[in-house]
């Protein structure tokens, strides 16, 4: 009978609900967002709150997790971490979704979910080639999109459109080499929030 | 006696069953398969940091290019996302074209699967008939929007241009003929033993195990478990339309071939439906906000307010509201999600794509342990892998 009536509380429960009550304050807020509900984790609990919305919530699937450079964002305050993770989770068998994220600065280790999900395994190492992102416990945590050697972390903010360096190949050597580039950055169109005159 | 070690073969990145540019490492113990590790990225063009100094209108053409057999798929994904930001719905019409040419690329997608995947077991001649269906849905793509590829078709808020006189009665005609054709490639595969002997139980996926690894489409259907996002998630006009999802029994790479095939048939069904309600409800294609879309030119002429907004939009572009949003489509290939953070302005703030065979990639190792090398062929072709998407 117990059981019977937590199923049923389960069911009609919002997963937001069900992680504050199991997680406490480890759930640091809770959002009905357009999409989905969107709930920021502490950091130190993801791998636990990933682990009970699989097996507790019916989360089966991890369909996206990417980094976020929070860093340039109008809305962001210098105390906040620098990054987000950030986790879309699916569930088949209830047709339902929910998003988690995590904040982290550069030197912050983020626990890997791997284990929870052996696909996350390419997509952190995604996040951490495109923005430094660095996940504890992973498996293998090398560069997965761009180039052999390469310097620096693509997707942030700081990170130059041009990028660094251009390949030539190098007649007196017989091979590719790589050298700084002198492109700059051509804006033609800038950015501009509603109302905001640019003179 | 002489030592037996392993054997570690280079695949790629040129090679014609790579399906583009991947570099597999394999480790072989004679001629199984005991790792494989992809090396992607070789076609990686940064698009995720090019999104972020474009406008929204800007963005749209990028989206032809992540997976280049099926542009107007991708264009979906984006349209919807930008849409539940700006909280707009465009015009039924405009949801009824875009649902039409998402299916009319979903047979463009496994037209170029199939021929692909025949022409890498041994099979020439299904390659040459996809092909020329192929033909036919491209000069589709060019009478909407002028570019047999990459067409910028779908907006956020419609579609760019109301159809062509014409050209529904030559999208019927083809509906009519398809389903023939499809019988075609039945003939020539379905009982075929080459054909089978390849594919039968090769690399069988349990329900287990494509859930673990974030399959979707086709590749999670072929494990037998019912799940279409346009179904359980409609979107656009979806839950008004009749067809009905195919799945697998064994999850090998047959039952995802016969998947495949099945859907083709059950787009054609759509695009039929879509044809006889276009056909009696004209209208507006785009939402009527010059804000968010572009006059029409005759207004322009006449009107100056009409040239104003020409003039921004085109230039500055238009505002998305703060906030965040996911929106996912089924694409031929699996769930194709774009997660867009706004900040407000007329560029994207941070702007990902979930590509559905960046999962699956990911899941040759999986999927390839213990098959000989011979099978790793037959195992990247049902993946339905093209790296624009993967590598982004």
């Amino acid at each position: 009978m117990v059981q019977d009536d937590l199923g049923k509380k389960n069911d009609t429960m919002r997963d937001g609900e069900a992680l504050k009550q199991q997680f406490g304050e480890q759930i640091l807020q809770v959002t009905q967002g357009l999409d989905c509900e969107t709930v920021i984790v502490a950091r130190e609990a993801i791998v636990e709150v990933c682990h009970f919305l699989k097996s507790a919530r019916g989360f089966e699937q991890l369909m996206d997790l990417c980094g976020v450079d929070m860093s340039e964002h109008p809305a962001h305050r210098d105390d906040e971490p620098r990054f987000f993770v950030v986790y879309h989770l699916l569930s088949v068998s209830q047709n339902k979704r929910i998003r988690l994220k995590v904040g982290a600065d550069e030197r912050d280790l983020v626990d890997s979910v791997t284990e929870v999900w052996p696909t996350a395994n390419w997509f952190e190492r995604e996040a951490f080639d495109m923005f430094g992102i660095i996940f504890n416990h992973h498996p293998d945590l090398r560069r997965l999109l761009t180039d052999y050697g390469f310097e620096g972390h693509p997707l942030r903010k700081d990170f130059p459109l041009t990028g660094r360096v251009e390949m030539f190949f190098d007649d007196a050597q017989w091979r590719c080499v790589y050298r700084p580039n002198k492109l700059e950055n051509r804006v033609l169109i800038e950015k501009a929030w509603p109302g905001v005159d640019r003179g | 006696m002489a030592e037996i070690k392993n054997y570690t073969l280079n695949f790629g990145p040129q090679h014609p069953a790579a399906h583009g540019v991947l570099r597999l490492v394999m480790e072989l113990d004679g001629e199984v398969v005991e790792k494989a590790d992809p090396h992607i990225g070789l076609l990686h063009r940064g698009t995720e940091k090019l999104f972020e100094y474009k406008t929204y209108q800007q963005n749209v053409p990028y989206f032809d290019r992540f997976d280049y057999v099926s542009m107007m798929a991708n264009e979906h994904a984006y349209a919807l996302a930008v849409e539940k930001l700006l909280g707009i719905t465009p015009p039924e019409r405009a949801q009824y074209i875009r649902v039409m040419y998402a299916e009319l690329t979903r047979i463009l997608n496994h037209c170029l699967w199939l021929g692909a995947v025949a022409l890498d077991i041994g099979a020439m001649t299904v390659f040459l008939y996809c092909f020329r269906e192929r033909e036919d849905i491209f000069d589709f793509y060019e009478e909407v929007s002028g570019a047999r590829m990459h067409a910028a078709y779908f907006r956020p808020g419609g579609v760019t241009k109301d159809l062509p006189d014409g050209l529904l009665d030559k999208i019927r005609a083809f509906t009519e003929r398809f389903p023939g054709y499809v019988d075609e490639y039945e003939t020539l595969l379905t009982e075929n033993r080459i054909w089978k002997q390849r594919n039968v139980d090769i690399s069988i996926v349990d329900e287990q195990a494509a859930l673990d690894w974030g399959f979707t489409g086709p590749m999670i259907r072929g494990s037998n478990i019912e799940w279409d996002l346009r179904k359980t998630q409609p979107y656009d006009v979806y839950d008004k339309l009749d067809f009905e999802i195919p799945v697998g029994v064994t999850g090998d790479c047959y039952d995802r071939y016969l998947v495949r095939v099945e859907e083709m048939r059950q787009a054609n069904r759509i695009i039929e439906q879509c044809v006889e309600w276009l056909e009696h409800h004209p209208g507006p294609v785009k939402v009527d906000d010059y804000k968010l879309t572009n006059p029409p030119r005759a207004e322009m002429k006449a009107d100056m307010e009409a040239l104003i907004h020409h003039f921004k939009f085109f230039s500055e572009g238009y505002h998305v509201p703060e906030g965040e949003v996911y929106a996912a489509v089924e694409h031929p290939k699996g769930e194709f999600g774009v997660y867009l953070i706004s900040d407000g302005s007329n560029k994207p703030y941070r702007m990902k794509v979930r590509a559905p065979g960046f999962a699956h990639i990911e899941a040759l190792d999986y999927m390839t342990r213990g098959h000989m090398v011979a099978d790793v062929v037959a195992i990247l072709g049902t993946q339905d892998i093209v790296f624009g998407e993967v590598d982004r």
